[in-house]
């Protein structure tokens, strides 16, 4: 009998077609996912050598980054961005690539649309030029963030060079409390793992925790494993899996055989991790990221750092700097903090659960009259189905702005930015300083908290909401 | 790619952990189509000040720091967005050499793509290399380092000599400035036989 095996090896194991001596191994990839942003030198590249596309038909394109949000029988206003979705638009004709182009009913964010159509599934090595790809992971499969010469690799040879991550197993026991959320979940992990706690692993999240959490939180989980180092997040697949793939476009067209091949990929017992960490659900409490990294958080129920209480001389600094920026004192109350602005969207909370969360907070209520708040989904699904369910009305009716699908406020490619001082709760998962727009100040929460942060005008917890 | 075998160039000092690529290259400049031309917008929101100016606080912004090739900074270097742009940009900007604890892993690969050497060393190996930038800086004088991807070595001309270790395949492809799309294109045949074999999940539609 071979030895016990971890999901990742597995999954590894799978896709290794080759180490030519003294060189890195070339890992197979299964499916390509390509957006605006990180793909034109990648093409260009291609062009320039006179290399074609090895798979088109496993090559995916969307474009999100650098789309507006808004009215989209307009024209895209700035003609650099324009040029950047004409140009993906250009290569994808070339190289034969199926687009789900602005207009399209099923464009959206690559880490929305990917599992939502059933591209991802589990077992598979998927790439995109996005360091968020790791939200792939939550369906099983090994799926991580690669740069644009890497995508150039990918298109041209459909493999990558690869060394082998260790593997960190994440094991969260327990149950998350009331009101408490996958988002909440990860951050509070991120701040104890610290920004580069995984790098050099993937992250497999074990646990009965986990294994309760549905395939949206899931996604959400393993979306911001980036942001504590780690490429890769990963859950194995279960029956939770399995329904949520049952039925989607490019599902196995054979779906019980393939059920039966996925159910082979969960670690064995007895298979060894190259490291462990064990937290506990019931530890969690909603959080808010207070500084200019992710793991830069606390809970709701506490304040903002002494910087000076920081072991770590780079910890200190760090902090400091971040309360600087933040323009936040030491001691603060979390739930003291006013708010300028709202977003809820981005690949890590704009899926149909996230906008129900939030929706379910809003309704009844008006957002904070001090407050600019606003709502994008995901993708065209996402939307559509939001506004199936009457969610958009509850998000108008508030004083919500309801926005086209795309990557919107989480990096503010497009016009959707902070201006300098503003002070923001995101759904999103950066807090970097100017990553919503310079000058912009960002936190990081669920999206009931930012739904609740719209409507008081300053954090809440959540806990303690009065829904109606 | 240009290869990597020696060199030897200033150091410029950025005393910070967790230097994220949204600072290294900001996103509004992400939407050039080319590769080049990023090294006007390096560390954009840090460099300039409101009116356009440069920011004289900024460390690179310091005389001692004119003409830096090698970038010296603090742990987790390079966090965040996978985007190839921060290399690009640091390289456009002049840099050849980053000096860190640690780093992320994808900015990692991607300055081994383009002809930018990441170098890791221990934390105190850091810390005194940034004590001696300062003293030379104090002094009036820029600090230098020599950097050997074939002894895989960093020195000073003060008696600091540091080997750094890097994945060996990636160091032959700095060296000789490979290309490698056309090494992996070598084993096409491999790749095709993998394919048939795996009996390759059907794309519908």
């Amino acid at each position: 009998m071979s030895a016990p095996r971890t999901l990742l090896d597995k999954i590894w194991d799978n896709h290794v077609v080759y180490t030519p001596p003294g060189e890195l191994p070339l890992l197979y990839i299964d499916r390509h996912l390509v957006h605006d942003v990180t793909s034109p030198q990648a093409f260009e590249g291609l062009r320039l050598a006179g290399r074609k596309v090895r798979r088109p038909e496993a090559t995916f394109a969307t474009p999100d980054h650098n789309v507006p949000t808004t009215d989209r029988r307009l024209p895209i206003a700035d003609p650099v961005s324009k040029q950047q979705i004409d140009t993906l638009r250009a290569n994808c004709r070339e190289f034969g690539i199926r687009l789900y182009d602005l207009g399209d009913a099923d464009q959206g964010i690559v880490h929305v649309i990917g599992p939502e159509l059933g591209i991802t599934q589990p077992g598979m090595t998927i790439v995109c030029g996005d360091s968020h790809t790791a939200t792939h992971g939550a369906l099983g499969a090994l799926a991580f963030g690669i740069g644009t010469s890497e995508v150039e690799h990918v298109l041209a040879t459909q493999t990558l060079r690869q060394a082998k991550p260790k593997s960190l197993e994440v094991r969260v026991d327990g149950r998350l409390a009331p009101g408490v959320t996958a988002k909440d979940l990860v951050l509070y992990l991120i701040g104890r793992l610290s920004t580069e706690g995984g790098t050099g692993y993937v992250i497999e999240y074990t646990g009965p925790c986990i294994r309760g959490l549905g395939m949206e939180q899931r996604m959400t989980v393993c979306n911001m494993s980036i942001e504590a180092g780690a490429r890769a997040g990963m859950i194995a697949p279960d029956a939770i899996t399995f329904d949520y793939m049952r039925g989607r476009e490019f599902a196995p067209k054979d779906f019980d055989k393939a059920v039966t091949a996925w159910e082979k990929l969960p670690t064995d017992a007895g298979a060894v991790y190259d490291r462990v960490e064990v937290f506990q659900g019931g530890d969690v409490v909603p959080q808010v990221t207070w500084g200019t990294n992710p793991a830069q958080v606390t809970g709701v129920d506490a304040v903002v750092p002494d910087p000076d209480a920081f072991g770590d001389p780079n910890d200190r600094s760090s902090a400091a700097r971040a309360l600087d920026y933040m323009g936040l004192a030491r001691g603060t109350k979390i739930v003291d903090i006013p708010l300028d602005r709202v977003f809820i969207g981005s690949c890590t909370n704009s899926r149909i659960e996230d906008l129900r969360a939030a929706a379910d907070v809003v309704k009844g209520y008006r957002v904070a009259a001090n407050v600019h708040a606003m709502v994008v989904p995901g993708s065209g699904r996402v939307k559509r189905q939001a506004e199936e369910e009457g969610l958009d009305r509850v998000f108008r009716e508030a004083g919500f702005e309801w926005r086209e699908a795309g990557c919107s406020m989480c990096l503010g490619m497009n016009p959707d930015t902070l201006s300098p001082g503003q002070r923001c709760a995101s759904t999103s998962n950066r807090n970097f300083e100017g990553r919503q727009g310079k000058g912009g100040r960002t936190h990081l929460v669920s999206p009931a908290m930012a739904a609740a942060a719209a409507v008081t005008g300053h954090f809440v917890d959540i806990r303690g909401w009065e829904y109606k | 790619m240009q290869p990597f075998t020696t060199h030897t160039g200033i150091v410029g000092s950025l005393d910070r952990a967790n230097v994220d690529t949204d600072q290294i290259i900001p996103k509004q400049f992400l939407k050039r189509i080319e590769r080049t031309g990023f090294g006007q917008f390096l560390f954009c929101d840090w460099r300039f000040q409101a009116d356009g100016s440069p920011n004289p606080e900024f460390e690179l912004n310091r005389p001692e720091a004119k003409g830096a090739t090698i970038l010296l900074a603090r742990r987790n270097f390079g966090c965040g967005s996978s985007r190839e742009h921060a290399p690009w940009a640091l390289a456009d900007y002049g840099f050849r050499v980053v000096i860190a604890p640690t780093f992320a892993d994808i900015f990692f690969n991607n300055c081994l793509q383009n002809g930018m050497l990441p170098i890791r060393l221990s934390e105190d190996d850091v810390a005194e290399l940034f004590r001696r930038a300062a003293a030379a800086a104090a002094a009036g004088s820029q600090y230098r380092l020599h950097v050997d991807l074939k002894a895989c070595t960093v020195a000073d001309d003060a008696g600091f000599s540091r080997s750094f270790t890097v994945d060996p395949f990636r160091r032959q492809c700095l060296l000789e400035g490979l290309d490698d799309i056309g090494l992996s294109l070598r084993h096409a045949d491999r790749i095709a036989a993998w394919e048939a074999a795996h009996g390759l999940p059907a794309v519908a539609g």
